[in-house]
């Protein structure tokens, strides 16, 4: 089992109160996934040449300041570190490829979440009410944003396992349910070049859409071929800068629910955790058919 | 008749299933309305007393679950497994069933006045199964006995290794699953139809707009050709 939330809000006066509308969502999906949460929420974008960068420590003791500083002095660049905790996220215009080696040579015990202009990428273990505690879920703002509750099944418990994947900038994925072919799949992978970071067999389901997107599908190509080749059970919840994506796998194994009202459009395992949601009783609420992509635009 | 009224915002589920468990007798002739299910699991199970229960919402897993004798109407949707292993009774879900609705239910009506999801009346024990909207795949399969009236049309491999439940479906069949069949519909399974649809809501609707399906019989009697695959 395991907990999956996506909420993208239409209404802009909304935009500021995301988190406290998504976090009952969350904390809903407690029993589905008690072991570890995360977040991927998409915000105002930064600058058009700058790019920001979602890093883990794994220890809250971590001097981010001191990284900032480091960084600015050392490459001669601007950048701005907004610490939380165990993660941080670094801003910047000096470019991606530049920043990833300058970290992995520096400080090669962080983990880079993310990277995008508008994601930041929050997860770590915990039940869902302490990883939102750890990180102040509750006053995000923005667009819109993908979540998880992990209740894990087939690799270890670790931040790094936990969802959301990222596959390129500003894109995330987050899955309910089990591949049975992950192994397979990731040996394919590997030797199309693609670079897996955990065991864990959603990484396998988010790097092959990375391939096939690198390969020139759009989503919806990328996500037929995912019908032919993913074997096991899921619902995919997928975000981009633009939108929110949602599949389920053929048999309908894994479940999904959707609310759709005039000011947002709600996405959770159960309904449980739509429940609270404002003028829920006028949303069209619905479950989405298997084997068909589902689209919400900004 | 008397009403109670269990809101479930401020009343735990646990203590409200635990009232309806109580007496048959006292409880007998009694009207219930749960407010605020939001989704809750379980609610409203193992019900077996003569009662009437509203639940005002969205119901979660299983709810109605093995129910005997109650009627349990759901004013929402309601999630995976909702009257699964009924026995007797009714139970009605005003919106739409997710998967497994009306699992091995082996008595009573189960009516479903939107879509249900997949394996709809999975491995029917004697149940009547009436849903107004569309069926997912793998509906009836495995089903042994029961009635189950589909106006609307059913997904892939319906009734697949079918035993004897009778299927009667207005809309198309994307596909029939194995050693299902249609067949002709005769005078006596017509009055079957024409009962449940009447009993739902639906006696505004011609049986005779119906395709009956059911076992080919091919499946389930030991052939000696066979005797080699056990």
């Amino acid at each position: 089992m395991c907990g999956i939330v996506g909420l993208l809000v239409r209404n802009p006066k909304l935009r500021d109160s995301i988190g406290e509308l998504m976090l009952p969502m969350l904390i809903g999906m407690t029993e589905r996934g008690p072991d570890s949460a995360g977040m991927a929420m998409f915000t105002a974008p930064v600058a058009a040449d700058a790019r920001k960068f979602s890093l883990y420590s794994g220890t809250s003791d971590f001097n981010w300041a001191k990284l900032g500083h480091h960084f600015e002095t050392h490459l001669s660049i601007k950048a701005t570190i907004e610490p939380k905790d165990n993660h941080a996220v670094l801003t910047t215009t000096l470019e991606p490829a530049t920043v990833k080696v300058w970290l992995k040579e520096h400080y090669p015990q962080l983990h880079l979440l993310s990277v995008g202009q508008l994601m930041d990428i929050y997860k770590d273990v915990g039940t869902p009410q302490q990883v939102a505690d750890r990180y102040d879920f509750k006053n995000f703002k923005g667009t819109h944003l993908v979540g998880h509750t992990r209740m894990a099944t087939e690799s270890a418990v670790t931040p790094a396992h936990a969802h959301p994947f990222t596959a390129g900038e500003d894109w995330c994925l987050v899955h309910n349910g089990s591949l049975s072919n992950a192994h397979s799949l990731r040996r394919k992978l590997e030797k199309e070049g693609i670079n897996f970071e955990t065991d864990n067999d959603t990484e396998a389901a988010c790097r092959f859409l990375q391939w096939r997107m690198r390969e020139g599908d759009d989503l919806k190509t990328a996500l037929n071929h995912g019908f032919e080749e993913l074997d096991g059970f899921y619902t995919l919840l997928m975000g981009t800068s633009t939108e929110l994506a949602l599949v389920r796998d053929p048999y309908g194994c894994k479940p999904a629910i959707i609310a759709e009202h005039d000011d947002y459009v709600a996405i959770a395992s159960e309904f449980r955790s739509l429940a609270h949601l404002p003028d829920i009783k006028n949303a069209k609420v619905f479950e989405p058919s298997p084997k068909e992509m589902y689209v919400w635009k900004l | 008749m008397e009403t109670l009224k269990f809101d479930l915002d401020t009343k735990p589920l646990r203590e409200v299933n635990q009232f309806l468990h109580g007496d048959a007798g006292s409880l007998s002739g009694k009207k219930i309305v749960i407010e605020n299910p939001n989704g809750a699991h379980n609610v409203a199970v193992g019900l077996k007393a003569d009662v009437d229960v509203t639940i005002k919402g969205h119901a979660g897993y299983y709810a109605a679950g093995m129910n005997q004798i109650a009627k349990v109407t759901i004013e929402g949707s309601a999630g995976s497994g909702v009257a699964e292993n009924m026995m007797s009774g009714v139970v009605h879900v005003k919106g739409f069933a997710s998967n497994a609705a009306g699992a091995t239910a082996n008595g009573g009506l189960l009516i479903i006045d939107g879509d249900a999801g997949l394996r709809c009346g999975i491995a029917l024990k004697g149940a009547d199964i009436v849903v107004g909207g569309s069926v997912g795949s793998f509906s009836a399969f495995m089903a042994q006995a029961g009635n189950f009236v589909i106006l609307g049309d059913a997904g892939d491999g319906l009734g697949d290794s079918i035993y004897e439940a009778k299927l009667f479906v207005r809309g198309t069949v994307k596909s029939l699953g194995a050693d299902c069949e249609e067949k002709t519909m005769n005078a006596e399974d017509k009055q079957i139809l024409a009962d449940l649809l009447k009993k739902s809501g639906h006696a505004d609707v011609s049986p005779d707009s119906f395709k009956q399906y059911g076992s080919a019989r091919t499946l389930y009697h030991f052939h000696v050709d066979n005797a080699g695959a056990y």
